[in-house]
């Protein structure tokens, strides 16, 4: 016993070493010299969707010093102890500095050893896979980005796929994060992102907390949060989670219950606030619609599971109007007594929490992440909460707000508002809608119909795919893009800023077969070898972060720019470099039927780089000395390669999607390039220069009329949807053989996969191993001992790890806790690659597990 | 002597052999004498423990532990987790016996403590079976000019780490100035509760740990022995150690209250908008 | 005694063969090696056979040992030892009152492969002279090491003791542990002959009133076959003991070296050509010896 403990914890200090092949440390120690010389500049913080400003210090080339940037208006001056440590991240012993491609022979093998080569040799051997697997449909590549590409490198992205190579299989990391809070968003108001902004912290007098841990992922504004809590008479925190985590220190109200069981909770707190007449009905009469959406939809598993197959109504959507009285019987059934027993939560809690949201009184500002958006009913359970503020007028002024928080830098900034998503385009504009599409294809000045549309339509006509054939069915989902990876229908795959092959559910079943298959060519961008880029064929070395010039947008609309500061290591490049100079290899003729190029022979023989980056709009703009205020000097590499200010012009044609004449969604407005290097973020819509902290509401948003009071303008009756939607079981729910649920998620001292902190010495000896926390009562019924060995299995995989009954979550007892951040113990080996079927979004905070002894 | 003198004075050969005897005995019983001196005052230098190197759980204190310490290595060999170390010549701590600096590895408080039983002499006492009843020493935040707490940071990588969660280490929340709307999480450390493990001094992610673990006696305070909290006192009587007052009446303007002990001055008409509201939510489901 | 140190021993060699002739030294060094290589298998193997070290060690995980030096000065700290130690300290000195007290230190002290090699050295280079110190210095050294356990109230001692600061080094890690190597072997090669082990060390000491009256001790059997080529003397660590069971037959005396200071080293054996010694048991000779003794009396 005390001997395999020992020998566990070296065996693991191998494993984690080997596996992670280079969580090394950094070899650069960032002295603090006298501060002479060295150049400050402002930067967004590489992590969260907080999007806290940073100063980053710069000397002889290399960042030397940090700080919280004291002018901030979202952490003044503050940092979490991720961004305490930032400078460090660009600075691991084992960046990558130069192409990598799988080698035997000289020749690449999908079995060979990585073997160093040149971008012109990585580009060429990539373009030939990628217009050989473009021949099988749209669907033949792939390209899966990230909400920590700047808004640019999207927007390039976003251009390449769709535009260039004809194909929506797009698809962000955000699909793992946010879909859900996107999808209610759409359904409920018709346009993205939260109504309200970070100022609702100090002016709510109750916070209720669903399905986040805003204590560990969102440090400053808990930070923020906990000071109103501190100082503010009778204000108060409601913390709902399927189990105890930090952000309960905080709590007024305890709220753990079962799992899935948070669709009941909301619906209970609707049927109070009806029953009691506290609803608002003037809000109600003037802004609100009743709508119900299809029940019974499946758990977006593989068709062929029995799952699937018994849903009456799987992935169904299509909203149906109702009568408020049709609304209030729906939620009839969750009266206290059947909710208390269904969420295990004390009625007296429920009750309570209940009381705070129907109290015309009290503002309440609701937050919540991945416990709300992964879930198999993420898009419903988002709109259960937007009920309960719509039921009372409780929204779009300051302290009123039901609030999505981001989990990356620019979820928002550049997954959403770009629009990286398979199904979507700049600016809440999607390719199912043919008019969408040719306003895109306008402003991007390509011939009418290249866009791939949802159904393959465009004109109710079929569109041609290069094969000839009608292009069919286009749409892609991230999770689905695992499944025909490893069914051998999509067959190159650039996954770029993000660590995909160790985020994404069931490892052993789905992902890793699909990259491994040996039809398939997958391509990783990283400045790290993560475990993706181990799984890779092909490897390029990224420049990150404040190597280049960015821009993110954080969770309150808030979008914030930053210059290239450093230069990257080596051959490393930016994501945005990459995606433009890869498009100079692929040809019209490569990727275009010969229809559409015959209708538009400008367009013949042209590279992809010609027709959608020189295109007399996004290189408008000369390469220039790019200046501060202050008259420091920054390097912009894009703008010497291409011999344009890339980002600038990248920028003002993606403008043009929320401010040009005739855009088809209003609500955009962005500011013009250079008003982002003069200010410390501004928050969307932008009108005559001024920024927008509520909207929908008159007086603060410039797009509400006076005299209309609150207007959802992203519907065309201006009305939001209050959509009714039951309680349904979770997809795997424990039972005898594998009786534990198993929740996954973060700590605060790691940010997601851990590539970029489990790089720094400090943080990787705060938290060094995941653990698998776990109920005393659980431990004890099972024999272990705080600190023993175990293996948490599922039907789909195990991983080896330790007990902890006593660190900083507390599950009850029927729940255990696993993050993901360690690479040594990748746990969506054990999860189910389960997604809500409106967003696409996967669950990973819901199935079954035994924990066993190992 | 003199007596052995007169009594065989013929016997000369004897007498010298005899004094000899006598004399060498004087010489051994000096130099060994002078030897043991020498190794005592060296024992008493080398013997001191430094500050930041702790013993194992259940150390008896450090008299007594370096009595009965037979500097045998059991303790360091049954640590599952490599922690312990044996004094070598010429480290800083008392030859051969066990130690740990929190610095380098804390104590990761095995529940089962398996360091303690196998210690031959009971030096680390046998009598402790929940390990949180031990005190390697005392956790005390040692900077906090440096600790990033203090400036407002969310690090509290101390806290997270301590394995008496929540009641050897505590956040305590306060407002931050500075920034007028943050709050500071200051971590605080409570000695009924910390074992002195190490754990957090291990992880304090500065240059330097700005918390430090230390033996007990350099770090607490002494109350003098006539003090006594009246809050706690109070509590624990169950009742005011001195009848409560009379009920107190005030001169005020119409709408206002005062409440004794409590509030202070209340304004009642602040809350009057509410209490529609606070009815309507009374009525509940019988409605 | 004219005989160079180089030739002691050339008579047994030539008359039994070097291996014969060798045979007791090698199986002591076979067996402090043996012990040490015991105490390792654990840190550097991962075969936990024993733990711990001379000064206490655990076998198989259920056998405790205490070495009685130690628990003396336990004792005299005035502090009650827990159980594992009694019975670890009556398990210890219970083998060294059966197989004789001093195998300890030939048998399983490593500092005596120091000391033999000071004093072969110190032979061999025929070195004379330095400090003299007498036998009985070790049993003053033991009792002022109890005395300063009693006035420091700590186990003083075991912050100089060699013998442990050396085992545990080898065991623990070195540390400047080789200085107190260096400094034993240069004591007993220019400072004392013999200086050491035979002299001064206080575990000595108490290893000779443990072996006392134990069982396993060598007899000058073949006493009448003795040659008088003083080899035996020479390479005895504590050649006093030799001579009553040598050369006492005439005062009626027994030939089993009953004198407690005698390590059972074997090295007499080793290099006696006329095989006048061997091992046997104390209580077998002691009955013939007391016949012998009777009758010698009667006459």
């Amino acid at each position: 016993m005390k001997q395999t403990r020992r020998e566990f914890i070296k065996n693991n200090a191998i494993a984690a070493t080997a596996a992670a092949a280079g969580i090394t440390i950094p070899g650069v120690t960032i002295a603090a010299e006298g501060d002479d010389g060295i150049r400050w500049d402002k930067a967004a913080c590489r992590y969260c969707g907080t999007g806290c400003s940073v100063l980053m210090g710069v000397k002889d080339g290399k960042v030397v010093a940090s700080q919280g940037d004291p002018d901030a208006p979202v952490n003044r001056g503050l940092n979490c102890i991720k961004g305490y440590f930032l400078p460090k991240i660009l600075y691991g012993k084992d960046r990558l500095t130069q192409p990598l491609l799988r080698k035997t022979n000289g020749k690449y093998d999908k079995n060979g050893q990585f073997e160093a080569v040149s971008w012109d040799e990585a580009f060429k051997t990539m373009a030939e896979k990628w217009i050989e697997a473009r021949k099988k449909g749209p669907k033949g590549i792939g390209m899966f980005g990230s909400g920590q590409w700047t808004v640019w490198e999207g927007y390039a992205a976003q251009k390449l796929l769709k535009a260039g190579f004809r194909s929506n299989s797009l698809e962000p990391n955000a699909r793992h994060c946010m879909a859900s809070a996107v999808g209610a968003f759409m359904r409920g108001f018709g346009i993205d992102e939260p109504m309200g902004c970070y100022d609702d912290l100090e002016h709510a007098d109750a916070f209720v907390l669903w399905g986040a841990n805003m204590a560990e992922m969102h440090p400053i504004l808990w930070s923020r949060l906990t000071d109103t809590r501190l100082t503010k008479k009778g204000c108060e925190v409601h913390v709902m989670s399927t189990y105890t985590h930090r952000s309960f220190e905080l709590s007024d109200n305890d709220i753990i219950f079962e799992p899935q069981t948070d669709l009941a909770i909301a619906n209970y707190i609707a049927n109070y606030i009806i029953q009691n007449k506290a609803y608002n009905q003037d809000f109600l009469d003037k802004n609100v619609n009743f709508t119900k959406t299809p029940t019974d939809i499946g758990y977006g598993l593989r068709p062929t599971d029995p799952r699937e197959k018994a849903a009456k109504n799987a992935g169904k959507g299509k909203l149906s109007k109702i009568s408020f009285e049709e609304y209030a019987k729906s939620v009839e059934p969750y009266t206290l007594e059947y909710t208390a027993k269904l969420s295990k939560v004390p009625a007296k809690n429920l009750e309570r929490l209940a009381k705070v949201y129907a109290d015309p009184n009290k503002k309440v500002s609701s937050y919540w992440t991945m416990g709300m958006n992964q879930h198999t009913r993420g898009v419903w359970v988002n709109g259960l909460v937007y009920n309960i503020h719509l039921l009372m007028g409780k929204i779009s002024e300051p302290g009123n707000s039901p609030f999505s928080l981001t989990g990356q830098p620019s979820a928002c900034g550049t997954a959403r508002e770009v629009g990286t998503f398979t199904h979507r385009l700049p600016a809440d504009l999607v390719v199912k809608k043919d008019a969408h599409c040719k306003f895109a294809e306008k402003t991007w000045k390509i011939p009418a119909g290249t866009i791939p549309r949802a159904n393959g339509k465009t004109d109710d006509k079929d569109q041609t795919d290069i094969s000839g054939k009608p292009m069919g069915k286009t749409l892609i989902h991230a999770v689905a893009m695992h499944r025909a990876l490893n069914d051998g229908k999509m067959n190159t795959f650039w996954v770029m800023c993000n660590n995909n092959l160790q985020a994404a559910a069931n490892f052993n079943d789905e992902s890793y077969p699909g990259w491994r298959n040996p039809d398939n060519f997958i391509t990783v961008s990283d400045p790290y070898p993560t475990v993706s880029a181990m799984g890779a064929d092909l490897v390029l070395p990224t420049a990150m972060w404040i190597e280049k010039e960015g821009a993110y947008g954080n969770a309150e609309r808030r979008t914030q720019f930053w210059r290239e500061q450093v230069a990257a290591p080596g051959d490393a490049k930016s994501d945005l470099w990459q995606v433009m100079e890869f498009s100079k290899y692929v040809k019209t003729d490569d990727v275009w039927d010969a229809a559409l190029l015959d209708a538009n022979p400008d367009f013949k023989g042209k590279t992809l780089y010609e027709v959608l980056y020189a295109n007399g709009q996004v290189d408008k703009f000369p390469a220039e000395q790019v200046t501060d205020d202050r008259g420091n000097k920054y390097d912009n590499h894009e703008s010497s390669h291409f011999g344009f200010y890339a980002q600038k012009g990248l920028f003002e044609e993606y403008r043009l999607f929320n401010s040009a004449e005739g855009i088809p969604k209003k609500g955009h407005e962005m500011a013009e390039f250079g008003a982002y290097h003069k200010a410390r973020g501004i928050r969307w819509p932008v009108v005559d220069g001024k920024e927008t902290l509520w909207r929908f509401r008159e007086g603060y948003d410039p797009h509400v009329a006076k005299g209309e009071g609150v207007k959802f303008y992203g519907k065309p009756d201006g009305k939001a949807n209050i959509i009714t939607a039951p309680y349904e079981p979770a997809a795997e729910p424990p039972d005898d053989e594998y009786p534990l649920w198993l929740c996954t998620g973060r700590v605060l001292e790691h940010w997601h996969s851990g590539s970029m902190t489990m790089r720094v010495p400090e943080l990787r000896r705060a938290v060094p191993d995941a653990l698998c926390y776990m109920h005393p009562k659980d431990a004890k019924k099972l024999r272990l001992r705080d600190g023993a060995k175990v293996k948490v299995v599922s039907r789909r995989g195990e991983i080896e790890t330790r007990v902890d009954t006593r660190g900083r979550n507390k599950p009850p007892q029927g729940l255990v806790y696993v993050p993901w951040f360690d690479a040594s113990r990748l746990i969506n080996k054990v999860t189910l690659d389960q997604t809500d079927p409106l967003s696409k979004e996967t669950d990973y905070k819901k199935c079954a597990v035994k924990v066993v002894k190992a | 002597m003199s007596e052995a003198t007169e009594n065989k004075p013929t016997n000369a050969a004897r007498t010298m052999s005899r004094r000899q005897f006598l004399a060498d005995t004087a010489r051994t019983a000096c130099g060994v004498g002078l030897l043991g001196l020498g190794i005592g005052v060296y024992s008493d230098r080398a013997g001191a423990l430094p500050a930041n190197a702790l013993r194992p759980p259940g150390a008896k204190p450090e008299e007594d532990f370096l009595a009965a310490c037979t500097r045998c290595g059991l303790c360091v060999r049954d640590c599952p987790y490599d922690m312990l170390h044996l004094g070598k010549m010429g480290d800083d701590v008392p030859l051969g016996t066990p130690y740990f600096f929190a610095r380098e590895a804390g104590c990761e408080m095995c529940e089962d403590i398996p360091c303690v039983p196998v210690c031959p002499t009971g030096a680390l006492d046998h009598d402790l079976t929940n390990i949180n009843d031990s005190r390697m020493g005392l956790a005390v935040v040692s900077d906090e000019e440096t600790c990033i707490a203090f400036l407002g940071l969310r690090c509290e990588v101390c806290f997270n780490i301590c394995p008496i969660r929540g009641e050897a280490i505590t956040l305590d929340k306060k407002h931050n100035e500075r920034t007028g709307k943050h709050s500071l999480f200051i971590p605080t450390v409570h000695s009924e509760a910390c074992t002195g493990c190490g754990k957090c001094e291990e992880a304090c992610i500065l240059d330097e740990a700005a918390i430090r673990v230390l033996p007990n006696h350099l770090v607490q305070g002494k109350l003098q022995a006539h003090y006594r909290k009246g809050w706690e006192e109070k509590a624990k009587a169950g009742e005011a150690l001195v009848t409560p007052d009379t009920e107190h009446r005030y001169n005020l303007p119409e709408g206002m209250r005062y409440e004794h002990a409590g509030e202070g001055l209340i304004m009642d008409d602040a809350d009057a908008s509410k209490s529609d509201a606070i009815n309507i939510l009374n009525r509940g489901f019988g409605d | 005694m004219a005989k160079p140190f180089s030739e002691i021993g050339n008579d047994a060699i030539q008359s039994k063969g070097w291996l014969a002739a060798h045979k007791w030294l090698i199986l002591r060094r076979v067996s402090q090696l043996g012990v040490l290589a015991l105490f390792l298998l654990g840190p550097l193997a991962g075969i936990w056979i024993i733990k711990g070290n001379l000064s206490s060690s655990l076998l198989f995980d259920t056998v405790p040992m205490t070495e009685p030096v130690v628990f003396l000065q336990m004792l005299a700290t005035g502090l009650v030892p827990a159980t594992d130690a009694i019975i670890g300290v009556a398990i210890v000195a219970g083998f060294y009152f059966l197989v004789g007290g001093r195998v300890f230190c030939s048998w399983v002290c490593p500092v005596n492969m120091i000391t033999d090699a000071a004093h072969w050295l110190r032979e061999r280079l025929g070195i004379r002279g330095g400090a003299r110190f007498s036998r009985n210095l070790r049993y003053w050294m033991l009792g002022m090491v109890l005395l300063l356990s009693a006035v420091t109230g700590t186990m003083a001692y075991e912050m100089f003791n060699p013998v442990s600061i050396l085992h545990r080094g080898i065991i623990f890690g070195v540390g400047l542990a080789w200085s107190v190597v260096i400094a034993i072997f240069l004591f007993d090669f220019l400072v004392a002959k013999r200086g050491w082990c035979t002299h001064l060390c206080p575990m000595g000491g108490l290893y000779s009133v443990i072996g006392r009256y134990s069982l396993l001790k060598i007899a000058a059997d073949k006493r009448e076959a003795c040659n008088d080529c003083m080899d035996c003397f020479i390479v005895c660590p504590e050649p006093q003991v030799i001579k009553p069971a040598l050369k006492g037959a005439k005062k009626g005396l027994s030939p089993v070296i009953l004198a407690s200071e005698c390590t059972n080293c074997g090295r007499c054996i080793d290099v006696c050509s006329e095989d006048v010694f061997s091992f046997g048991t104390r209580f077998n000779k002691y009955e013939k010896l007391g016949s012998e003794i009777g009758s010698a009396q009667k006459v």
